[in-house]
């Protein structure tokens, strides 16, 4: 087992891993820019090193940076988190090459799995539903136009080096096909310097359920069930639960074998996630996999009583895993809460928070690195924490959640506390009939 | 001699009242506390231990054993006892920061004279030591201009981002 971990992240998730770390006897190293010095991970781990200023570029990201603290502090391994490098196949190979253990998959899978249609492709080989579309790059319009004459309308455009909603464009018909897939280029061009794209089917209303896997060192790969991260708001997931309200046990079993031979496809090593899209009569189709702990593991962790931080950290140090599946025995939701003011379009509010109460009580749990006097820092990402509810029955664990809400009192920065109260009291969400558009209808009344 | 517990009890008394400074000496032992409204070389310093009656009766309840120079105001207060005074002398003084992570070396290798030692001159862009980072030996060099007034990192220790590595005087 490791001695020293360091911990290449910080808010939230850098808390979480430090507190497994600390409960399995393991040190911790905790990484800052200058921004974080108050922040509650640096407090919490057993050493911290200041690495840069407050720009994540030269700190978070800076992958010599975090290594000259490895260095120093002679940490033995690396857990990246989520974000900024967690997903580097670089990052992960200067780790190998320098003996440090990186907490996650190998450079090579992290590297098939992040190309759009390289993991696509290994998708279609290991017989896993995809979207139906282009097999790979879609190199003139005529070509284009030709795939979607198969496949039918509507078809999407996306970009192979994309990511979150950019260089996206949909088109309903023949028409509009040279117009569209210029405006996508060109805005893939600007976002990610490379414009290649590729076509697929557009699953209309679909429901986006993802299924947890882990896999060993030794080939076995495990599935933990779904989460549904329907309720997203220009591609950002802003709830979650387990299990989804959509799928019976039939569909779980089977979505749960296809991730599985998803993982085995690549000798998946770690934690990860793979994500469908599931369509009104229950077809699930291929996304795309996240070779990293996720945002909203504590869904899973809730409704499945595990740790998921340990066991991402027993397979890396090479642990085997028993090859049973886990099906969920409770309800869960996770509710992320940001600084941004949901009445002025979720605009980022960072600053002085001057107070804070959290929700407490019978099955209610919250992740925050946040606290009272805390200043949350304008260079990073708006979430300040992560309340997870979890009951018996959806229907107890949304009342719940209403309870836990009514009693999250933060003061001096705008949250989207007031957007999730609204939220768990709407009619559609409480009848479990939510698709990835549920938010383009829904309409924030005044507090 | 008056014992910790004391001396931290005069010094919360002199913080919280209207007196700018309070003088003792008791043989050997002289104790001098002042607060922020003292104004240094002003004569009433010694008028006011003697016009703040008020104050004594306070001084008396935390037990001072000779309470007769307390009381006798016109014992001429002296030095101060020796206190740590870097505080105020490292205010005119600039730090240089280290722009990186890794390994501190005074030296650029082990047999070669360190590039600066207490009392050098440096000039903006002088090499003052070396953080090593990934078998990567950066040379950092100074953005001031001055004397080195003080090494604050030992040979071969780890240094973080702005950790401070040198005092310089830039008057010097």
């Amino acid at each position: 087992m490791f001695k020293k971990v360091l911990i290449a992240n910080r808010g939230e998730i850098a808390l979480r891993v430090i507190r497994t770390c600390k409960e399995m006897g393991i040190k911790t190293v905790a990484v800052y820019s200058t921004a974080d010095k108050d922040s509650l991970h640096v407090r919490f781990a057993d050493e911290a090193v200041c690495i840069g200023p407050p720009s994540s570029a030269e700190s978070y990201l800076s992958i010599t940076k975090i290594m000259a603290a490895v260095e120093i502090t002679n940490a033995d391994a690396i857990h990246p988190g989520y974000g900024f490098l967690s997903e580097n196949a670089d990052f992960a190979e200067v780790c190998e090459e320098y003996g440090i253990k990186f907490i996650g998959p190998t450079a090579s899978m992290i590297k098939r799995m992040g190309d759009k249609i390289t993991a696509k492709e290994t998708m279609v080989a290991a017989k896993v539903p995809v979207v139906p579309g282009s097999d790979g790059q879609v190199k003139t319009v005529k070509e284009g136009l030709k795939i979607a004459q198969k496949i039918g309308y509507p078809v999407i455009l996306k970009a192979t080096a994309g990511g979150g909603g950019k260089g996206m464009r949909i088109v309903k018909n023949e028409e509009e096909f040279e117009e569209q897939l210029d405006k996508a280029q060109m805005e893939a061009a600007a976002s990610f310097g490379n414009d290649a794209m590729y076509l697929e089917k557009f699953v209309e209303e679909p429901r986006h359920v993802e299924i947890q896997i882990i896999g060993d060192q030794f080939g076995k790969v495990i599935h933990l069930s779904e989460r549904d991260c329907s309720i997203q708001r220009r591609h950002q997931k802003l709830v979650e639960e387990a299990p989804s309200p959509f799928l019976d046990q039939k569909l779980r079993e089977k979505m749960g074998r296809a991730a599985i031979k998803a993982g085995k496809a690549i000798k998946y090593e770690g934690v990860g996630t793979v994500e469908f899209l599931v369509d009104k009569h229950k077809k699930f189709y291929f996304m795309e996999m996240n070779t990293r702990i996720q945002v909203e593991h504590p869904v899973t962790e809730e409704v499945i009583h595990i740790d998921l931080i340990k066991e991402q950290i027993k397979v890396a140090a090479g642990e085997k895993l028993s090859g049973k599946s886990y099906y969920p025995t409770m309800h869960a939701i996770e509710c992320r809460i940001n600084a941004e003011d949901p009445y002025h379009n979720f605009r980022p509010n960072p600053g002085h928070i001057h107070s804070f109460h959290s929700p407490k009580g019978h099955g209610v749990r919250v992740d925050t690195h946040v606290y009272a006097g805390y200043s949350v820092p304008p260079y990073y990402d708006s979430m300040i924490a992560k309340l997870i509810c979890k009951a018996e029955t959806r229907e107890e664990c949304i009342k719940k959640m209403q309870r836990a809400l009514d009693e999250f009192i933060v003061e001096g920065i705008k949250t989207t506390i007031p957007f999730h109260k609204q939220l768990m009291k709407d009619e559609k969400f409480l009848s479990g009939d939510v698709t990835t558009k549920f938010l383009e209808d829904f309409d924030l009344k005044p507090q | 001699m008056m014992d910790y517990k004391q001396i931290q009890d005069l010094i919360k008394l002199v913080s919280k009242s209207e007196l700018s400074e309070i003088r003792l000496k008791d043989g050997d032992f002289e104790l001098t506390i002042r607060n922020k409204n003292y104004v240094k070389g002003s004569n009433a310093i010694a008028s006011s231990v003697i016009a703040a009656p008020a104050v004594m009766p306070q001084v008396a309840s935390a037990p001072v054993p000779a309470p007769a120079s307390v009381s006798a105001p016109a014992a001429k207060a002296d030095i101060e006892i020796a206190k740590k005074d870097e505080a105020k002398t490292d205010a005119n003084l600039v730090e240089v920061r280290s722009p990186i992570v890794g390994t501190f070396y005074r030296s650029p290798s082990p047999d070669k004279p360190a590039f600066v030692q207490v009392g050098d001159s440096i000039s903006i862009g002088s090499v003052v030591c070396i953080v090593e980072a990934m078998k990567l030996f950066n040379e950092i060099e100074s953005e001031v201009s001055g004397k080195i007034v003080k090494v604050l990192v030992e040979e071969a220790s780890p240094v973080e981002y702005d950790q401070v590595l040198f005092l310089v005087d830039p008057a010097g």
